[in-house]
């Protein structure tokens, strides 16, 4: 049987880790490649690293970065942030990826993900939504959430698979950062509206949200999080624990 | 020396580290002649069979592999890489593979349930079906691996090694004789990925 994925987030800028925390047995909690590994030996399913700088300088030391992480830690890796061209995908799935997601840069070239999905296939294609609601309609937002582009969230996100997005991650701004539990209306809908594997994202606060996650929604393929896995408010084996006592298949590390 | 064919399909950076993380010495080669002097062959690839026989054809790297399999030269094939150790694949049309273990690339949407989406894309555990083959010595029923696949190995009863239940049972690895391949990615697998390439580094074939 098929496991639910529990994916860790990595805010990456200037080769460093954003955000990290001290665990026991981690000397350097803002080396991409040791808390990379560390979450990769706790049960980690795969690891998003999301590049957060700008400049063309800092991007090649995040491709650095990425070379070392791919080559100390087997499993899954996505990376996004900055992706806005064919180029970027081969910058990045050279250097170990093996998944691209995409964002705004799907907004500003629709035909990205069609070209991309084409050359690399659509396994590695993940579409990154973020959705808010406005005036009770699920809107896709642009620029990390600050902009409103206007358009329908479903359709939006059933066009990008239809044109070749293999998986999507659906951050809802609504409940990101409130820790009181993933949208699941928002994730509902999106389930209900395309056959890829949809990961759920913003605001997971407790272990008991995840259960309710795969428990409401048993369609939904994973949960990803950042912050409650960073400041060990949520550590990977408790929460693997929890979901396989809740009859929610997982894989044990 | 184990040699990893490059045929210009797929990212073959994290397969050479993982068998660096072993300790064995791999690489990564689209030299039809240091695939012919290497003590074993890995079969990497993915995206679609069709294209992917066409560039192992083009290159010759097809007679390479053939002739040293022939030999007793263990190979191991990952992904569609192992799709093209079967004799022939339903992925969009008809194709020949390499023929080395007999069977045919078909969708896994044939057996199984249709509210179960494809790809299937995930870790999901192995089942042995009989004797656990010595590529999987160092690794236990119910082991989970990463698995990123829309088609598998059908008709190929004896050369089944292992399976994964997907609401059916799917091929996960196959072997007949010295060659051998597994539809996961060992190399995206963890520990126990690294436990079936330390296996397949320990065999004889």
């Amino acid at each position: 049987m098929i496991t639910k994925r529990i994916i860790p987030c990595l805010d990456v800028k200037n080769g460093r880790v954003v955000k990290g925390v001290n665990f026991e047995g981690l000397a350097d909690v803002s080396s991409p490649v040791e808390l990379g590994r560390y979450y990769s030996d706790h049960g980690a399913d795969e690891l998003v690293f999301y590049d957060i700088t700008a400049s063309a300088e800092e991007r090649a030391l995040f491709t650095d970065v990425l070379r070392q992480v791919a080559a100390t830690v087997f499993i899954p890796l996505t990376v996004g942030g900055g992706v806005n061209t064919l180029a970027d995908f081969e910058r990045v799935l050279s250097s170990g990826a093996d998944k691209v997601s995409v964002n705004s840069g799907a907004i500003r070239d629709p035909s990205l993900i069609e070209r991309a999905a084409k050359r690399y296939g659509s396994q590695c294609v993940v579409l990154s939504a973020d959705v808010k609601r406005v005036d009770g309609v699920f809107r896709i937002f642009a620029k990390g959430g600050r902009e409103n582009t206007g358009m329908e969230a479903i359709e939006w996100i059933k066009r990008c698979v239809a044109n070749g997005a293999g998986e999507v991650v659906v951050n809802s701004i609504d409940t990101d950062g409130v820790k009181g539990g993933f949208d699941l209306p928002m994730l509902a809908a999106v389930l209900n509206a395309v056959q890829v594997p949809v990961i759920a994202s913003g605001g997971a606060g407790s272990v008991q949200h995840f259960v309710e996650l795969f428990r409401q929604l048993p369609t939904i393929d994973a949960g990803l999080a950042a912050s409650v896995f960073h400041f060990g408010e949520i550590p990977i084996p408790t929460l693997k624990q929890a979901l396989q006592q809740n009859g929610i298949p997982v894989r044990m590390v | 020396m184990i040699a990893i064919i490059d045929y210009g399909v797929g990212n073959l950076f994290s397969l050479r580290c993982s068998f660096a993380a072993i300790g064995q010495e791999a690489v990564v080669t689209g030299d039809p002649a240091v695939v012919a002097g290497a003590e074993r062959i890995v079969l990497p690839g993915v995206g679609a069979f069709g294209d992917a026989a066409a560039k192992l054809r083009a290159t010759g790297l097809d007679r390479v592999v053939t002739e040293r399999a022939e030999a007793g030269v263990p190979v191991l094939g990952i992904c569609l890489g192992m799709q093209l150790l079967l004799t022939e694949s339903y992925e969009f049309g008809r194709h020949a593979g390499l023929d080395l273990i007999n069977g045919s690339v078909r969708p896994i949407r044939e057996v199984i349930p249709a509210n179960f989406k494809v790809p299937h894309i995930g870790w999901n555990a192995l089942r042995f079906p009989g004797a656990r083959h010595p590529v999987f010595r160092h690794v236990y029923e119910g082991d989970h691996v990463y698995f990123v696949h829309s088609f598998h190995a059908a008709d190929c009863d004896p050369a089944v090694i292992a399976t994964t239940e997907y609401g059916a049972l799917l091929t996960a690895a196959v072997a007949a004789g010295n060659v051998c391949g597994c539809q996961f990615h060992p190399e995206k697998s963890g520990k126990v990925g690294l436990a079936v390439l330390r296996g397949f580094c320990e065999w004889e074939g």
